[in-house]
């Protein structure tokens, strides 16, 4: 009798009491023949709607969505050391896979019409990891430098790096300006490669150019707008300071300190792939679910 | 037979009362249980979809933001019943003003209305102790709305218990120019004030000293900055799907867990705000091992 009753009334908990706390009941439309009727109304216009999208003006949907690549796309490069725990590889393994398929898919990228891509490659907070791989990393970085500077030159894509530089070694500042000096011509593509760079560092830092042109009386306070701090934040150097997407492989739904005023209207995509399994398909993805997108900045369309 | 149908709804109206004892009782338990865990300090909304769902349930124009509305209220006491501290709602930026005239004066009116509920002795604010902030730059709203809501703050400021933070007329970059400005006046009228006496010894250290006073450090932008008032957001939740911040505590969620559930606001509910938390207590340890390293 007793484990009868006790059965029950698990039961009862299970398939009641726990489903009813999540039953909204604000939602409850009271029952009468109006809004029945009102109902069927919309039930019978939704499917109307449905069978318009399918026929429907094609081809300017398709027009469309191809003017509405993004401009700027911008990527967190997570997951180098989960990918390599996951296949019993050392950390410093992971990262040279990581930084592999970055230049594969910068190409990718270029190749359908971005005109500039940037990636956060080293976070301020980064430097608190263990010494050997912060070194890894940077040696990582003076590799890469050299080894694709011909295909940069190739391709004509302008190199420019953004952070605090006061940390980075000697050798690496140097390629780093060796190579921002030889791509410094090129136009209509650009990569931005965050070293050591923080959203609110590069806040910060613009507010101090501020101050001081205010104190030299070069600006008045009142002059102090949005232009003018886009012209003092370190992505000045590109045609189009903000993305319009940004990217953060691995799953993990966090900015991270990454672009903060820039990223104000950017949509933000958050794939569960870790980077160095973030190829061409998945790309694609990104740009698929990017162009179905309704950006209002506020406004009604 | 008239008698019978009162009978029937007094009955129904009891056993309504009953299902709600029942629930709430329940959701207390599942509070209870979720609380083991971490809990976030500060948590944020973004309110949107109104329109959208005016328009899925063939509702006139207006009526979605009322729907909102009580979305919301509920979302504060399932939020100040799990113990979470701070609460902020994105419920004007500064880019809506670019809306159709109409729908701006009916927001503002809506608002209006709503701002002078809460002084009321049965508002939620008195139920829970809230005390209220206004922020945005409240200059560019109507002298009605700025007057009420500057009652509300003065009215509420007493309360401790738990906050409520309310951006209305708001856009992050805005909030930051503002920041910028107020740090650049104070700074030049430091370098004036000092100026006016001179320094008898003129060593090094004094002058280093009078540099780095001159300079604008990160506090004076944090201090400086309406938001400072609370600790930085730890989960933002924007309903309706979208993925973006449009212009909301930039320079706040630089390390905030974002969620985006699919439902529209009004839709919004109980099971979206446990989901969201969870998420937050799995990644919260690996979060917190970061933050002792810095």
């Amino acid at each position: 009798m007793l484990s009868l009753f006790s059965v029950v009334f698990t039961f009862l908990a299970l398939f009641l009491l726990i489903p009813g706390l999540f039953i909204s009941r604000r939602l409850r439309v009271p029952f009468s023949l109006e809004n029945i009727i009102r109902f069927f109304k919309i039930t019978a216009s939704k499917y109307d709607d449905e069978r318009n999208d399918e026929r429907g003006p094609m081809g300017e949907k398709k027009k469309r969505a191809k003017n509405r690549m993004p401009k700027h796309v911008a990527v967190i490069l997570d997951g180098n050391r989960r990918w390599a725990e996951k296949r019993g590889l050392g950390t410093s393994d992971g990262h040279e896979a990581g930084a592999k398929r970055l230049m594969e898919n910068a190409k990718d990228c270029f190749a359908m019409g971005t005109n500039t891509i940037s990636l956060f490659a080293f976070s301020t907070e980064n430097w608190e990891r263990p010494e050997d791989e912060v070194k890894c990393l940077m040696a990582l970085f003076e590799k890469h430098f050299k080894s694709e500077m011909p295909y940069f030159q190739r391709d004509k894509i302008r190199i420019s790096v953004i952070g605090n530089r006061s940390k980075i070694s000697r050798s690496l500042l140097g390629l780093i300006e060796e190579v921002e000096e030889a791509t410094k011509s090129y136009e209509g593509k650009q990569l931005i490669i965050a070293i050591d760079y923080s959203g609110r560092f590069d806040i910060l830092q613009a507010c101090k150019n501020l101050a001081m042109k205010v104190k030299d009386g070069l600006i008045q306070v009142e002059d102090i707008d949005e232009k003018a701090m886009e012209n003092e934040l370190m992505t000045k150097c590109s045609e189009f300071p903000n993305p319009d997407l940004l990217i953060r492989t691995s799953g993990e739904q966090r900015i991270s300190n990454f672009f903060l005023w820039q990223s104000a209207y950017t949509e933000l995509y958050f794939p569960n792939v870790l980077w160095p399994d973030f190829g061409e398909a998945e790309y694609l993805e990104a740009l698929t679910w990017y162009q179905q997108r309704q950006r209002r900045f506020g406004k009604r369309v | 037979m008239a008698e019978l149908a009162g009978q029937i709804k007094r009955m129904n109206g009891g056993i309504n009362q009953l299902l709600e004892q029942i629930f709430g009782f329940s959701r207390r338990c599942l509070f209870r249980v979720i609380s083991m865990g971490p809990i976030p300090n500060h948590l944020a909304f973004i309110m949107d979809g109104n329109r959208r769902y005016a328009k899925k349930c063939g509702l006139e124009e207006g009526s979605g933001h009322k729907a909102g509305f009580s979305a919301l209220m509920l979302m504060l006491q399932y939020c100040y019943e799990l113990g979470i501290k701070y609460v902020t709602i994105y419920a004007f930026s500064i880019d809506n003003f670019r809306r159709q005239p109409e729908e701006v004066q009916c927001l503002m009116d809506l608002m209006l209305e709503k701002i002078k509920s809460l002084l009321e002795k049965e508002s939620i604010v008195h139920q829970y102790g809230i005390r209220v902030y206004f922020i945005g730059n409240l200059a560019l709203l109507n002298d009605q709305v700025r007057d009420a809501a500057e009652e509300v703050m003065k009215a509420t400021a007493k309360n401790s218990r738990v906050v409520l933070l309310i951006c209305i007329a708001y856009n992050s970059t805005d909030e930051i120019l503002q920041a910028v400005k107020k740090s650049c006046i104070n700074k030049l009228d430091n370098i004036e004030a000092s100026g006016s006496y001179k320094h008898e010894d003129s060593d090094i250290e004094a002058k280093d000293m009078e540099n780095q006073e001159k300079k604008i450090q990160l506090v004076d932008i944090e201090e400086n900055m309406q938001m400072s008032v609370a600790p930085n957001p730890d989960i933002l939740i924007r309903s309706s799907g979208e993925t973006r911040l449009s212009n909301f505590l930039l320079w706040q969620t630089g390390n905030s867990q974002l969620c985006s559930p699919a439902a529209l606001w009004p839709e919004i509910g109980l099971r979206h705000l446990v989901w969201a938390i969870l998420n937050f207590q799995r990644s919260h340890s690996y979060l917190e091992k970061r933050k002792k390293q810095l």
